[in-house]
């Protein structure tokens, strides 16, 4: 096994070479020997990753190597599931978060989620986006619609629905549900994205859309992006992680990743993949 | 082979449908049944007047009554049991979700409480009011038939939350939610269509029971006005009538099942409309 080093070496990725120096110093998600277990099953081994800010990291991986698990470790979705049990650290802007004692839903609102099928909550386009923001304490109507309708263009989803933000969310299409769905985490301002395979229920067309967003986004937002697609993770990554039956194989910068792939297992995929 | 396939096909064809085609029969059947001999029975007078002197031998007055009575009950019981049964269906969907083991040990006792015959709800609720020194009531009916359908209604909602993806959930907490929001804001709002079903259902075995008011409604000619008066019940009104030797007073039984029928069916349709007009 080839074991992780959370450095960078900075003249591989000439293209961001300052952003990526600040981000050395501030790590925004800082990973340490996270082990994930169901009753005797280990389903994350030994996890060590630090997640530059402001950039798109991709986890890449065959189904079920734990790329999901870890995606939801992140912001302790994990406490759904019976049996998980998690040990090690996962530190958010230096917040432990696996601390039960820390406030896991002001964790949360720092981080947008995207699934890989849209849940538009059971209410209107409108209430979807103003949800969150009455989470955050935002009651005063004028700044919520302005909200609305700047996120909503912010992925270009305002036109289409801007005759009809009172109607149910749910009668949207798939495509414009996960366009929702990310108008809506960004509302809330997080400093971190994840998504979890987002496109897998779309359309190539509403597909292009979110890729193309998370372009745009990946200077003022960090981008945890999970993906089995050889080629997505080509388009959009900055950083690939990529795992393997629940261990991390290969980490760095994409191009280097990408142009000069080390373990035999990358390879194969690489060969196979497209 | 194909042609033991082939017949295979169009016996249990044939043996689907005969039984479906018994199912709506009987159905019709008992519906026709009690129109045909409540019809005659039926008139504004008996669904507008408390039963006078001699109406149990056949002469004049009605079971407005046991129809107040029977409304009062069930609508009352329907919504103490609601109260109760919304925070204990959205408890074991939203906080106990993590625990599978103990919410399967959960359900396993709702449904042997769903199970257990109404008459034992009634002597249950009868132990009670001997021990609180209660009398026959609208009260004492009300907490014993909402203790009967309690058990149907939170294992109604529940399969309805079951239903609902764990993505919601985490979608829900993704933005920041704490449980009890997503539980009544999310969730509750997801699950209402299904919540009507679940009421409707919880209301119609209320209203039909008979065996639970036997000991806890009493009977009464007169529609109560308090929760401590005792009321009549429609099914306990079928039920005295039924036992008269007397043709014209069986017959004003059929033509309270007939009244019984019609509350639920609106009910019913009420419920669905009142939805539909929702959802647009």
């Amino acid at each position: 096994m080839q074991t992780t080093t959370p450095i960078f070496k900075t003249n591989h990725v000439e293209r961001e070479t300052k952003l990526h120096a600040v981000a050395m110093e501030v790590p925004i998600v800082d990973i340490q020997n996270l082990n994930v277990s169901a009753r005797k099953t280990q389903i994350l081994k030994n996890i060590n990753i630090i997640i530059p800010k402001n950039s798109i990291t991709v986890l890449l991986g065959p189904s079920g190597c734990g790329k999901t698990t870890l995606l939801k470790c992140l912001n302790r979705l994990t406490d759904l599931y019976s049996d998980l049990h998690l040990t090690g650290s996962i530190k958010i802007d230096g917040d432990d978060i696996l601390n039960t004692k820390i406030d896991i839903t002001h964790i949360r609102q720092k981080m947008g989620l995207l699934l890989q099928k849209p849940y538009p909550l059971p209410m209107s386009i409108y209430e979807n986006i103003a949800y969150g923001l009455r989470l955050k304490g935002i009651r005063k109507r004028s700044v919520i619609s302005e909200k609305v309708e700047k996120h909503l263009k912010e992925v270009a989803l305002w036109d289409e629905v801007k005759d009809r933000l009172k109607s149910s969310a749910q009668k949207l299409s798939i495509g414009q549900q996960q366009r929702l769905c990310l108008a809506r985490g960004l509302a809330v301002e997080p400093e971190i994205i994840l998504a979890d395979e987002p496109t897998s229920a779309l359309d190539p067309i509403s597909s292009r859309v979110i890729e193309e967003e998370f372009l745009k986004l990946r200077n003022d937002y960090t981008i945890i992006h999970v993906t089995h697609i050889l080629r997505q993770a080509r388009r959009l990554a900055d950083y690939v992680v990529f795992m393997y039956y629940g261990e991390i194989v290969e980490y760095g910068p994409a191009d280097e990743i990408f142009e000069t792939p080390k373990p035999d297992i990358l390879k194969e995929y690489m060969k196979v993949g497209h | 082979m194909t042609l033991r396939r082939k017949l295979e096909e169009k016996i249990f064809r044939v043996l689907s449908a005969l039984f479906t085609l018994i199912v709506v029969l009987v159905l019709v059947h008992i519906i026709w049944s009690i129109v045909e001999k409540g019809m005659s029975s039926l008139s504004w007078q008996m669904i507008s007047q408390e039963p006078k002197g001699g109406f149990y031998f056949g002469k004049e007055g009605g079971i407005l009554n046991a129809i107040a009575g029977s409304f009062y009950l069930a609508v009352a019981a329907t919504v103490l049991a609601f109260v109760i049964s919304l925070p204990v269906a959205l408890f074991m969907n939203i906080y106990l979700i993590k625990y599978q083991r103990l919410l399967i040990s959960i359900r396993f006792f709702l449904d042997v409480l769903w199970g257990v015959p109404s008459i034992v709800y009634g002597a249950f609720g009868f132990t009670l009011m001997m021990y609180f020194g209660l009398r026959n009531s609208l009260g004492a009916a009300t907490l014993t038939v909402a203790a009967m359908i309690a058990p149907i209604m939170i294992r109604a909602m529940d399969e309805v939350l079951k239903t609902i993806p764990i993505g919601l959930q985490e979608a829900a907490y993704a933005l920041g939610s704490t449980k009890t929001e997503t539980a009544y804001k999310v969730f509750f709002r997801e699950a209402l269509p299904g919540f009507a079903t679940a009421i409707l259902l919880a209301f119609g075995r209320g209203i039909g029971d008979a065996a639970s008011v036997l000991f806890t409604a009493g009977y009464t000619d007169y529609i109560p006005r308090s929760f401590g008066e005792p009321t009549a019940t429609l099914p306990l009104a079928i039920f005295f009538q039924l036992g008269s030797p007397i043709e014209e007073v069986q017959n004003r039984a059929y033509a309270a099942a007939i009244v019984l029928t019609f509350i639920v069916l609106c009910i019913s349709v009420a419920a669905r409309l009142l939805y539909r007009l929702r959802k647009n």
